[in-house]
């Protein structure tokens, strides 16, 4: 019986090593991410996740390695490789990154509404009706009432902030989306709408999303498969439930053991 | 359609010694379409561990785990996620949800997964809800405040939403009313008569008389308890 597994993958990861002087923030790190999967990466702090998504992301440069993305124009090509003007262009248009804290993701200074346009213009948007629409339309999507198009983010709850960044990333429509700790510092019940939001996104637009968190409760309604960091290395991999319910490595066995039970 | 070959899963806890517990040795089984077999044996003989075993969350120390052709003990993930949206479903019995989603979306998503039109997988799972008599006033809650057994409604309206060719039911009559329990039979039949191969744990022994055409008695696959 044949399934739809069949692709090309979307993001190809060869060998991705960054040191910090004699220290290892990542190292052999290899995968395949297919166009609509969703990949959670767990660990601790310090384990070296955030910096493996920094290195993808093309906001920090490995030592060693190849971050092959399949590019719409010109098929697969080494990121890692490419002219920073054109990694800039890609994290305008197919790539988007979701930083932990929204004001790293956010012009603070700029409406809510100027915070969405502003990527549209970043691709060539010029008609100020349009942008508007968009933004208004944005706004709608997540949760944000078209009254606050013109106020600042500033005045915005963490939560609605959160939003906001989603939406100006989302906005230019993106194939890829890295999240880094996307849900750390909310409240729970704030999480659980943003976590609703991502999964309908994530259906409807058929993205691809690398998620870096240490709430495994988030990956378990998340990501569709999980990668575990231990000190720089990748310790296991698999589809989400399976190492969740029945994990192979001690550490990743201590880790789901840690979780309190609610 | 299910078919597994010299299966054997072992617990490894490395924080526990690394103490390595045996619990299924040389499973061997086959499921046709058409077909409900139960899995039957003492609790803690390894039923659910095999259904596991088969959904893919649980790692298969060896041997083949085939469902429609595809080996899950095996495959990447990409395929065992691709099996499950279109060929494997599992009534299992927590319901595992995003909290603020609505019951008719949580029911309608494994139809919305596979593309279908809204409209067509919002009918689809409003009818199961109203024939599983969940009132129509919660189908626009999110079934987390929800009670046991009308979680448990909400579980098997999801699992049968798309007809799947394979089926994995753990406990599926379990805290049901003599009416719903009806209902689940009704569609337990139906999913066989569409050709659906059906493997499933009933402690409920008439149910489990009255749609299931077989047993396996899973005790002589767990090591220590052969008789």
């Amino acid at each position: 019986m044949m399934t739809s597994a069949e692709a090309t993958p979307l993001l190809q990861v060869r060998g991705i090593e960054k040191r910090y002087g004699a220290r290892i923030g990542c190292t052999g790190v290899d995968f395949d991410l297919y166009p609509g999967e969703v990949m959670g990466i767990v660990g601790e702090s310090g384990s070296g996740k955030s910096t493996l998504l920094n290195c993808l992301a093309g906001h920090l440069a490995p030592d060693a390695g190849q971050v092959v993305f399949d590019t719409r124009a010109d098929g697969p090509v080494d990121t890692v490789a490419m002219s920073e003007p054109e990694r800039r262009m890609l994290g305008r248009t197919d790539w988007a990154f979701v930083h932990q804290h929204a004001r790293d993701g956010l012009r603070m200074s700029v409406s809510a509404g100027g915070n969405i346009g502003e990527r549209l213009m970043a691709v060539g948007a010029r008609h100020y009706g349009d942008i508007r629409e968009q933004a208004v339309d944005w706004l709608g999507r997540v949760e944000i009432s078209e009254t606050r198009v013109d106020d600042r983010p500033s005045a915005f709850s963490g939560g609605m902030q959160q939003r906001l960044q989603i939406a100006r990333n989302l906005v230019t429509g993106p194939r890829l989306v890295f999240m880094d700790e996307p849900t750390g510092g909310l409240d729970v019940s704030v999480q659980a709408r943003l976590l609703d939001l991502l999964r309908g996104l994530v259906r409807e637009m058929g993205l691809s999303a690398l998620i870096v968190t240490h709430d495994l409760a988030v990956v378990r309604l998340l990501a569709d498969r999980l990668m575990v960091m231990k000190d720089g290395h990748v310790v296991e991999t698999g589809l989400t439930d399976q190492v969740l319910d029945d994990p192979q490595h001690g550490y990743t066995q201590l880790l789901v053991s840690s979780v309190l039970q609610v | 359609m299910i078919e597994l070959h010299d299966v054997s899963k072992t617990f490894t806890l490395h924080n526990q010694g690394g103490a390595v517990i045996r619990v299924l040795d040389k499973a061997a089984l086959r499921v046709e379409p058409g077909e409900c077999v139960a899995l039957t044996g003492a609790s803690g003989a390894g039923k659910s561990t095999l259904m596991r075993l088969i959904y893919g969350n649980y790692l298969a120390a060896s041997g083949q785990v085939l469902v429609g052709g595809t080996d899950v003990a095996h495959a990447e993930p990409r395929e065992i996620l691709a099996l499950r949206r279109e060929v494997l479903g599992y009534v299992s019995q927590f319901l595992r949800v995003v909290p603020r989603v609505p019951t008719d979306e949580v029911v309608a998503e494994p139809l919305l997964t596979l593309g279908v039109d809204r409209d067509v997988a919002m009918a689809r799972a409003t009818d199961l809800l109203a024939r599983l008599n969940i009132p129509q006033r919660l189908w626009g809650l999110s079934p987390t405040t929800f009670s046991g057994g009308e979680q448990q409604r909400v579980n098997i309206a999801r699992g049968f939403v798309h007809d799947y060719p394979a089926l994995l039911l753990d406990e599926p009559t379990a805290s049901l009313d003599a009416t719903n329990r009806e209902t689940v039979l009704a569609l337990i039949d139906e999913a066989k008569a569409r050709g659906a191969a059906i493997l499933g744990i009933f402690h409920d022994v008439d149910a489990r008389n009255r749609v299931c055409d077989r047993e396996i008695d899973v005790s002589r696959f767990t090591p220590g308890m052969a008789a």
